[in-house]
């Protein structure tokens, strides 16, 4: 840094803390978020205690409010999202990563990715009310189980087109990462590129692919219109993966302006300080795993 | 001899395996064609048919009419636009300054983390914070709750793209504004700011990309509104939160109306991302 001989008009010393107090604020902004949200679930924690997390039934008429089903309901649709978009976004990856590198048709391939990545969520929910749930509904005929179109199925297949490009985005820069004389080295053993992707690039990534579906299942359950759309909004546990659901972002965005009661609203509320409290864990581990990966690399 | 014939057989297998293996990556990877044709087939064959100048100058009709058309959405999605860049910009740019300044120093990249963590909170958790910051002390919806959820939304991007672009720029080109007596914050903000405008403003329009599609945090802070309105302390409409209860309406005239507003936002996200890459980059200053 250098020192300055004069700040005539103080303004270095006005600029400065300007910039110190922005990034002060942006902490400050995140802990007041989990405060408020902590602050105005107290009346749902102090409701319900631990039938909230432990208990079976949601019924806001009766007052027993436990958010089981929609925790359920959240983690069935983000992990079967995560286990349908896996094949395409590892192979999206090593594609473009790796396969045809700087080609044109990855350059294609990855405007393709972007351009899915920045449609939003609400035109992929009505998309998939419009065309998928018909298509799920002709499935389940097929399958002699009752046509409904709407469930946990359909929504993980929407999240899982919309997590695809999130995933392979993160995993493409860490397979670049992957030391060139690493790979030569193989090759020059007469390794096929197959082999080279199973004992090079596999293991040398291996912290980051994790990483990258960590963080890609932290989006995937915190969506909420495409999955609200789809998924049927029944408050039970479901009982197959046909069966309509919901998940704890879904549920917030149907009742959350028909709350009549404070203890309705606090509950509410209280889904989004897990959902909140979820999601800073799983980024904050993502993160880190991909921050010592970069360094590494 | 039978050595070798072992050997070419397993050359032979493992080819094989290479083979498939590269079929497999190839074709998964051209089914994401799939879904892109799919849903932008359907919007643009949807919802052509619908746009038209009445379509874009109406106001919604109650169920039943003929007609009835986007204007009060597509001036509250602009209006909101607005509002959440004028919150989170200064902000946001000034934040990234203080990151790419003090980039060597731990603290740094404790914030720079931290940032990233904010960027992944699902942003219906956004939506009740600014209903419990905004809506609940004013006792009443307004477009000004969703800009203020908007902007937090923006905040991360405009953060980190500020803060990438500010660390390309050469260590020389502040020597240079050092030597010729600059202080401080003229060199920041009359020099390092214009020459790294491309990058700040790419972030900025990729943002703007992101929110004018954002629904979950307006349901219950911007709520919507049937009719043109320009006043930011009263309900808004905008287009998700239209194409959403089109789209949830029983009648199939709504849909179409949902279609054709979903082919005019993605038009706008679309626009706006094409902005951000390819025009940025040619008005980018080369080093």
């Amino acid at each position: 840094m250098y020192r300055f001989l004069k700040d005539r008009d103080g303004g270095d010393l006005i600029f400065k803390s300007l910039l110190f107090f922005s990034a002060i604020f942006i902490l400050l902004l995140i802990v007041a978020i989990t405060i408020t949200l902590i602050i105005q679930s107290i009346p749902s924690i102090k409701h319900n205690g631990l039938y909230l997390l432990f208990g079976d039934t949601w019924d806001p008429v009766a007052e027993k409010y436990s958010i089981l089903p929609f925790i359920i309901g959240t983690l069935i649709t983000s992990i079967l999202a995560l286990l349908i978009s896996i094949p395409f976004s590892l192979s999206a990856s090593l594609f473009l990563g790796e396969y045809l590198e700087g080609k044109r048709i990855s350059k294609i391939i990855k405007f393709t990715i972007d351009i899915l990545a920045g449609i939003p969520s609400i035109i992929y929910g009505f998309w998939g009310l419009m065309v998928l749930v018909p298509l799920v509904r002709a499935l389940e005929e097929f399958l002699g189980i009752p046509p409904l179109g709407i469930g946990i199925f359909t929504a993980s297949v929407l999240l899982s087109i919309m997590i695809i490009p999130y995933t392979t985005s993160i995993v493409r820069e860490v397979i670049k990462l992957v030391p060139q004389d690493l790979k030569e080295a193989a090759y020059s053993l007469g390794a096929t590129r197959f082999e080279v992707v199973r004992d090079i690039i596999i293991p040398y990534t291996k912290s980051g692919i994790i990483a990258g579906i960590l963080l890609s299942f932290g989006r995937a359950f915190g969506e909420t219109m495409a999955v609200t759309m789809v998924i049927g909004n029944a408050n039970y546990i479901p009982k197959s993966l046909f069966a309509p659901a919901n998940t704890m972002a879904s549920v917030i965005a149907n009742e959350f302006t028909e709350a009549t009661t404070d203890i309705y609203l606090s509950t509410l509320i209280s889904v989004g300080l897990i959902l909140l409290i979820i999601s800073l864990i799983i980024n904050s581990v993502g993160r880190y795993i991909i921050g010592r990966f970069y360094v590494r690399g | 001899m039978s050595g070798d014939r072992m050997e070419y057989k397993g050359f032979r297998r493992r080819r094989l395996i290479d083979k498939i293996f590269k079929a497999t990556i190839y074709g998964l990877s051209f089914l994401l064609f799939l879904p892109l044709f799919l849903i932008f087939g359907l919007i643009i064959k949807n919802g052509i048919s619908h746009i038209s100048l009445e379509f874009l100058i109406n106001n919604p009709k109650p169920v039943g009419e003929a007609g009835g058309g986007i204007l009060n959405a597509m001036v509250g999605t602009l209006i909101l636009m607005i509002t959440s860049t004028i919150i989170a910009l200064p902000f946001g740019v000034l934040v990234g300054i203080f990151l790419s300044e003090n980039s060597k120093r731990k603290y740094a990249l404790v914030i720079s983390t931290i940032v990233d963590v904010f960027q992944g909170i699902p942003s219906i958790v956004i939506g009740i914070v600014a209903y419990i910051w905004i809506v609940l002390p004013l006792k009443k919806f307004s477009a000004l709750s969703g800009a203020v959820a908007l902007s937090f939304i923006m905040l991360p991007t405009i953060i980190k793209s500020t803060e990438e672009t500010l660390k390309m720029i050469p260590y020389s080109l502040k020597e240079a504004a050092y030597s010729v007596g600059a202080n401080y914050h003229r060199t920041i903000l009359k020099v390092i700011l214009p020459a790294s405008l491309s990058g700040i403003l790419s972030g900025i329009l990729v943002s703007i990309a992101r929110i004018s599609g954002e629904t979950a945090p307006l349901l219950f802070t911007a709520f919507g509104s049937d009719i043109l309105e320009y006043n930011i302390l009263k309900p808004m409409g905008s287009l998700p939160l239209l194409i959403f209860n089109y789209a949830k309406s029983p009648y199939p005239e709504w849909h179409e109306l949902a279609w054709a507003a979903s082919l005019v936002l993605i038009t706008i996200v679309f626009i706006f991302n094409l902005i951000a890459t390819i025009g940025v980059n040619r008005w980018k200053i080369k080093f």
